[in-house]
């Protein structure tokens, strides 16, 4: 196995694109990927595109075919593969072009995430949302992917003693950052008295503790590091690729307040890379729901388990914490156009890695980590990036 | 959703069928061919035997929903728990005949047969398991957020016909 280097970055804005589809959104995101890595077609192995519910959202399959042809390359005949796992089928697809590269199989590869929400009406959108939760024996009996999650939380307050407030904090982290980042759907800011006022959604989950329906794209241009700097002044290395599974319905957890299947993908992560949580500078993590990233922090080693709470309001995780956490605005603030999420964590931790981050920019970034999760954590994908100078 | 995919699940559905590992000895609800937990996990196949739940358990979790999934817009704000019942097995439902604020963790509940959700006025009808409390809740004479009725009275009912 050779080392894989990210070469170019790429995305869309996201949020309501009424007037954009899904086809320009994803075209528009992998050629300014192809254009920054300075690569041409010629140079391209294959595309993996990652994409949870076309067919739900905008009546369309073949997608990954559907987008290489309009990106010109039709007629090259390049393989074109869709890569699904819920809300992680970007990191899932990056996982795929990583193999795919690192295997030595391609030397360059495109890895996009796409996503067009807006296409149906909100609720249509919410229980598209719901089907990366077991249908049969979780969403049948009344169950959301919110009311999931609220589950979670509210046995999480039990257990840990988390409160409503440690919470609302972390939506109000996402809009703050948010409001630095151009691309995100939300770039107001928020205040925890707003969080808590927000209507319900599942107790004691309320909509300012919930990421948007949003529409995006965002794209990575994948290569050998070894002529990365042919491409590239600054190439950032891929310092681990794992990705673990566990069960699908929460009733069936080991712990319902564990996501194992982060602790199973972090844990083979850090020993793939040989580095350690506290080596990590700044990170993209799954805030689709505030009692996710309170989850996900302590799953992936950033806060004894139970602590997170208290570290977040500590201002642990803030960009002058111990680790910067969702520079971006995360799922909350950012967006959340499923198949594009885990992707767009690549490109935010790259321009951060490269010092382009602008309002947001983190000091002395190295080390990166995105943790990307389907659903409830059926799928959980943590990938490292570090500065390859 | 076709008439067949939901009346396949009737055994589990209406009667809490199970099954249970004969190697190791563990409980599953819904049904499993390979045992997730036994150490001889290949040796499990085969070997997994039904299992009849009592549907007697307590609330591991909960939340009110306001958001409803699809087919129980008519039920909002209703109760939904994550169960763990006596012989094991956690199951999703929801609690059904209390107020929202009587839920808590450690509620004892009993499963009850229910109607879950209508395909509208001339689909598929879904029945299933709720859960109904077990133990005695605090008088509430006039109710909390549901006011004065209980909840129950003032959303469609979800009794199966007589």
């Amino acid at each position: 196995m050779r080392d894989v280097a990210v070469l170019g970055v790429g995305m869309t804005k996201f949020g309501e694109l009424w007037d954009r589809s899904f086809r320009e959104i994803g075209i528009e995101a992998g050629l300014q990927a192809m254009v920054e890595a300075k690569l041409s077609s010629g140079d391209l192995g294959g595309l993996f595109l990652g994409n949870m519910a076309s067919g739900s959202l905008i009546d369309q399959e073949q997608i990954a075919p559907l987008i290489l042809d309009y990106a010109g390359l039709g007629a090259r005949h390049l393989p074109a593969v869709r890569v699904e796992g819920g809300g992680a089928s970007g990191s899932l697809a990056l996982h795929q072009g990583y193999l795919a590269v690192a295997s030595g199989l391609y030397d360059f590869v495109v890895v996009g995430g796409a996503e067009k929400l807006t296409d149906v009406p909100d609720v249509t959108g919410n229980q598209i949302t719901s089907s990366a939760a077991d249908h049969e024996w979780e969403v049948v009996f009344g169950a959301t992917l919110p009311a999931l999650w609220a589950l979670i939380a509210r046995r999480h307050m039990h257990q840990y003693g988390t409160t409503r407030e440690q919470l609302a904090r972390v939506a109000v982290h996402a809009h703050e950052m948010g409001s630095k980042n151009p691309n995100a759907h939300y770039r107001n800011k928020i205040t925890i008295e707003q969080v808590l006022g927000a209507g319900e959604v599942a107790e004691p989950l309320g909509m300012f503790d919930c990421a948007p329906l949003s529409d995006g794209a965002a794209a990575v241009v994948l290569g050998p590091l070894e002529t990365a700097r042919k491409y590239t002044d600054q190439p950032i290395r891929i310092a681990a690729s794992q990705v673990a599974c566990d069960t699908m319905a929460v009733q069936h957890r080991r712990d319902v307040t564990t996501l194992d299947s982060t602790v199973v993908a972090a844990r083979r992560a850090f020993e793939q890379a040989h580095r350690a949580p506290a080596d990590v500078r700044v990170a993209e993590i799954h805030d689709a729901y505030t009692i996710s990233a309170l989850v996900s922090l302590e799953d992936l080693g950033f806060s004894e388990k139970g602590h997170a709470g208290p570290d977040f309001e500590a201002g642990r995780f803030g960009a002058k914490g111990d680790v910067a956490v969702n520079m971006s605005g995360g799922l909350k603030a950012q967006g959340a156009p499923f198949g594009a999420v885990g992707v767009a964590q690549v490109v935010e931790l790259v321009r951060q890695l490269r010092g382009q981050a602008k309002d947001r920019q983190v000091a002395d970034a190295r080390l990166a980590l995105a943790q990307d999760v389907g659903g409830t954590g059926a799928t959980s994908v943590v990938t490292l990036l570090e500065r390859a100078d | 959703m076709s008439i067949a995919r939901f009346w396949r699940e009737t055994p589990r559905r209406y009667n809490l069928g199970g099954s249970k590992c004969t190697m190791c000895g563990t409980a599953y609800f819904p049904p499993r061919s390979v045992c997730p937990m036994c150490a001889h996990h290949r040796e499990s196949i085969e070997r997994m035997v039904p299992f009849q739940l009592s549907g007697d358990g307590e609330v591991f979790s909960y939340t009110i929903v306001h958001e409803a999934a699809e087919g129980f817009e008519m039920q909002v704000p209703y109760v939904l728990a994550l169960v763990r019942t006596v012989e094991g097995p956690t199951l999703t439902g929801q609690v059904v005949d209390l107020e929202p604020e009587d839920i808590r963790i450690g509620l004892k509940v009993r499963a009850t047969f229910r109607k879950l959700r209508e395909e509208g006025k001339a689909g598929v009808i879904h029945y299933g398991y709720k859960f109904t409390p077990a133990e005695d809740l605090p008088a509430r004479p006039h109710g909390g957020r549901a006011a004065a009725a209980p909840a129950s009275a003032s959303k469609e009912s979800d009794r199966a016909p007589a």
